[in-house]
């Protein structure tokens, strides 16, 4: 036996407990014996490239000589299926109009809110406009007991999975129904079951989380074999994927096998930066490829397309246990969000032009329209049902009190600490002996709300 | 824009809705700051002539904070070829417009956008500034700062001890950063983690007060100082504070308080936004208790710090109170309060009292009972002068 590897081992460990040198040395053996160089062998094993084959050629591999990988897609932007003997879609004509009905929901509640924003009644909001089609046929190949990780332009994913109207405007004003507890900026939505966790600000940390929770979710659907396996489904976007998190999460769970699919919404901007300022390369699919993670682009515009890959996806991710890499391609017609004008870098033009040429809902209006299942009257009557039903729910939602004070404090940690419910009494203090100083009418329970 | 207000339609209009509590109708004390009218900023280019640290018979023009930083940049980047400007969204401004017009003057080669990566710009930063050009590194916010912590702390600030004989450094580097709450930025865009870096000995953190000082700060931070500086910039001063800046080069030397109101009776130390809100604070205190005059010292370095003028003006007060923005746990005050306590115990006449973010996140309808405001610097005037 050779002399077990200590590097994984922290040394403070070491020095304290020599044993766990002999306990750990079957670790440190498992390059030894399976990996070597046999002579006369025409390739390469190495332990970090085992099927690598020797050559004279010096030759240096070019991204620009390699084809581009392709783009998966069923429907066109007619809204024909591309190949015609083929069965357009595993899916039935209910689940469809639904698909549609919920892309039209995210995209009329993206008009209200970002002109509510405009009026000063939320303090930010943001639209995924040419999205919907990614979020919603995504999610929809999903199980309710699958997880997700989103960044912040997925209201189809929380559309799709059961969030109500209610429940988005719950949050969009921070009332005491938030389950947020007024505490996140708009659109940071969150839902225990479905689970789709709260979404975090910081780019890309979700991603690295959503393969340790697929992990986490592997183990524990191999230690109870009757329930039906689970996936985590993680959604970022393009400009993400530059972080060090996307790069750290893909590496990890490729190596500990975990059944995530990643979902990157290649939209081509990042705030300002367009997709050549922000990688080099071909796309995100690439990067996939690199990490040995099996991985399709597909147009995000085309809904059925999205949601097959993600089934397959899902399929893949479970069999054994392992990742997948989807990179959904899309154009960003909308600012970035309320605080952006991006007119200020890209040409009016630009997004007309993209806003004609195609998009999701109108793709997929044309299919249904093209099956019968659909016609300018639905289209009316539905796009003003649903306007109905935002408002509604955005007017109680706005006349709804904000949460109690104390969870200003609450969940900082399980218990509110000694020290800050002194912070609680000082502050009441200060709330009863300066009255005037402080509106306390929004909240609930007022002063007393700190009790 | 008839088209698009349609959406509301069937809604009724109510009044502009304040996110984190509307001010009440009744308040004297918690008013929004008049930044017109504050005696923080120099409305005047008469009072500018009055501060040693500006040039002399200089010309001045009216600019807000984030026209100050332009001004900043562009001046640096004319003064010397090896500074460099970059960061997310930089090439177009930045989302904050600070580097307005910048590509367009000085290229594509020193004002340019990098990827999405905090790491990788604090990285290719310390890299450059190893190799001798003076890159300024924009961090969009403060609070996405930390995937460069590792950068920052276990390199750009070991850099130069580690390098030892060799005399390579990361000298003439600086990230610059908005910080600070605005009323609705909740958990992630308002944090200040300035003692976070103030922590780290090998970085001078700095956090100006107004357009003047983020100027001759910032010149200073590139070019007089061969250390690598965290430069924090309050955002919510950006559009709001406004008044006449020098249009010449000048710099304000780094680790060095500044006095902005003598007083004899107590001793306010503070920096950044807060420093608006205690001297309305003082404004009230002074009219309301006859006699009493308040001292207000900006740090305007967190660290190092000027430790010398804070004890000179608390051994002559006798009174002292902190005031930050960021939490009150492990905070600056803490620092500063100790030392204070170590070096003129003997003459103080009450505890140095600590106004700041108590300890927990921002969250976005409690922003304004977090944060300190100007009921709660009263409040803590009052009572040390009475202890």
């Amino acid at each position: 036996m050779s002399i077990p590897s200590t590097r994984t081992l922290p040394l403070k460990l070491l020095a304290q407990n020599p044993g766990l040198l002999r306990r750990v040395a079957p670790v440190g053996t498992r390059w030894s014996s399976s990996i070597s160089q046999r002579p006369g062998s025409d390739s390469v094993r190495f332990p970090g490239a085992v099927n690598s084959k020797f050559t004279t050629q010096m030759s240096f591999l070019k991204a620009s000589d390699l084809p581009a990988i392709p783009t998966y897609r069923v429907m066109d932007s007619d809204g024909e299926m591309v190949d015609k003997t083929r069965p357009p879609t595993d899916v039935t004509d209910e689940e469809v109009l639904t698909w549609y009905r919920n892309m039209l929901t995210v995209s009329i509640m993206d008009v209200v809110m970002f002109e509510a924003q405009r009026q000063g009644r939320l303090s930010f909001y943001m639209v995924s406009a040419g999205e919907e089609g990614i979020t919603v046929g995504s999610a929809a190949a999903l199980t309710p007991d699958d997880v997700v990780f989103a960044q912040y332009r997925e209201a189809g994913v929380f559309q799709q999975r059961g969030f109500t109207l209610k429940n988005f405007m719950d949050q969009l004003f921070a009332n005491y129904n938030d389950t947020g507890k007024g505490r996140n900026m708009p659109v940071h939505y969150g839902q225990n079951y479905p689970r789709m966790h709260t979404i975090s600000s910081p780019l890309a940390t979700q991603i690295p989380q959503a393969a340790g929770a697929a992990y986490a979710l592997k183990l524990q659907d191999l230690q109870n074999p009757t329930r039906a396996p689970r996936i985590v489904a993680c959604y970022f976007g393009e400009g993400a994927a530059s972080e060090g998190d996307f790069h750290a999460a893909l590496n990890i769970a490729a190596t500990r096998s975990c059944p995530v699919v990643f979902i990157c919404r290649n939209n081509g901007y990042a705030i300002s930066t367009p997709t050549l300022e922000q990688y080099r390369g071909d796309g995100i699919a690439s990067r996939g490829v690199g990490y040995g993670i099996d991985t399709i682009r597909v147009d995000g515009n085309d809904v059925f397309a999205v949601h097959e890959a993600m089934k397959e996806a899902r399929r893949v991710a479970l069999d054994g246990g392992r990742p997948v890499l989807i990179e959904a391609m899309s154009y960003r017609v909308s600012h970035h969000s309320t605080s952006d004008d991006s007119f200020a870098y890209r040409a009016r033009v630009e997004v007309e032009d993209w806003k004609r040429r195609d998009n999701p809902i109108i793709r997929l209006r044309k299919w249904l329209e093209n099956q019968g299942l659909w016609n300018e009257d639905l289209e009316r009557e539905t796009r003003d049902e649903l306007r109905k039903a935002v408002l509604k729910e955005f007017g109680e939602a706005e006349r709804g009190k904000k949460p109690p004070l104390r969870e200003a404090f609450a969940d900082v940690y399980e218990d509110i600490t000694e020290e800050a419910q002194e912070q609680m009494k000082e502050l009441k203090r200060i709330l009863e002996t300066y009255p005037d100083e402080y509106d306390l009418r929004p909240y609930q329970d007022g002063v007393k709300g700190l009790d | 824009m008839a088209l698009a207000r349609a959406p509301l339609r069937g809604l009724t209009q109510i009044s502009r809705r304040f996110y984190s509590g509307a001010p009440s109708p009744a308040a004297k004390l918690n008013l929004p700051i008049d930044y017109k009218s504050t005696p923080i900023l120099h409305h005047t280019p008469s009072s500018l002539s009055e501060i040693s640290e500006f040039p002399a018979a200089a010309t001045s023009k009216r600019l807000n904070f984030f026209q100050a930083i332009n001004s900043a940049l562009r001046t640096a980047l004319s003064t010397s070829d090896k500074v460099l400007l970059f960061g997310e969204d930089v090439a177009f401004g930045g989302v904050f417009r600070c580097s307005m017009d910048l590509q367009s003057e000085f290229g594509s080669d020193r004002v340019f956008n990098t990827p999405l990566t905090e790491q990788g710009i604090a990285g290719f930063a310390i890299g450059a500034a190893a190799e001798g050009m003076k890159p300024v590194a924009e961090i969009q916010f403060a609070d996405y700062v930390f995937p460069a912590f590792d950068q920052i702390v276990n390199e750009a600030a070991k850099f130069r001890y580690r390098e030892g004989g060799t005399g390579i450094n990361a000298g003439g580097l600086v990230i610059r950063m908005p910080c600070g709450a605005v009323g609705h930025g909740a958990l992630y865009h308002s944090q200040s983690p300035e003692s976070l870096f103030a922590h780290i000995p090998g970085l001078r953190v700095v956090i100006p007060r107004s357009p003047s000082q983020a100027k001759g700060l910032l010149l200073s931070s590139i070019f007089d100082h061969n250390d690598p500086v965290i430069f924090m910039e309050p955002k919510i001063l950006y559009r709001a504070a406004v008044e006449h800046v020098p249009n010449e080069y000048y710099t304000i030397p780094l680790s060095k308080a500044e006095v902005i109101k003598p007083g004899k009776d107590i001793t306010i130390i503070s920096y950044g936004q807060p420093l608006y809100l205690c001297s309305a604070a003082i404004s009230a205190i002074e009219k309301t208790m006859k006699g009493v005059n308040v001292e207000l010292i900006d740090l305007r370095t967190i660290y190092p710090w000027d430790r010398q003028a804070v004890l000179e003006s608390v051994r002559k007060t006798g009174r002292a109170i902190v005031v930050h923005e960021s939490m009150i746990n492990y905070g600056v005050g803490a620092e500063v309060a100790s030392t204070i306590q170590e070096g003129a115990f003997l003459r103080l006449e009450a505890p140095v009292k600590r106004v700041a973010g108590w300890s927990t996140h921002t969250g976005l309808s409690y922003e304004q009972f977090i944060l300190p405001d100007v009921a709660r610097i009263y409040d803590a005037i009052k009572q040390t002068l009475e202890y």
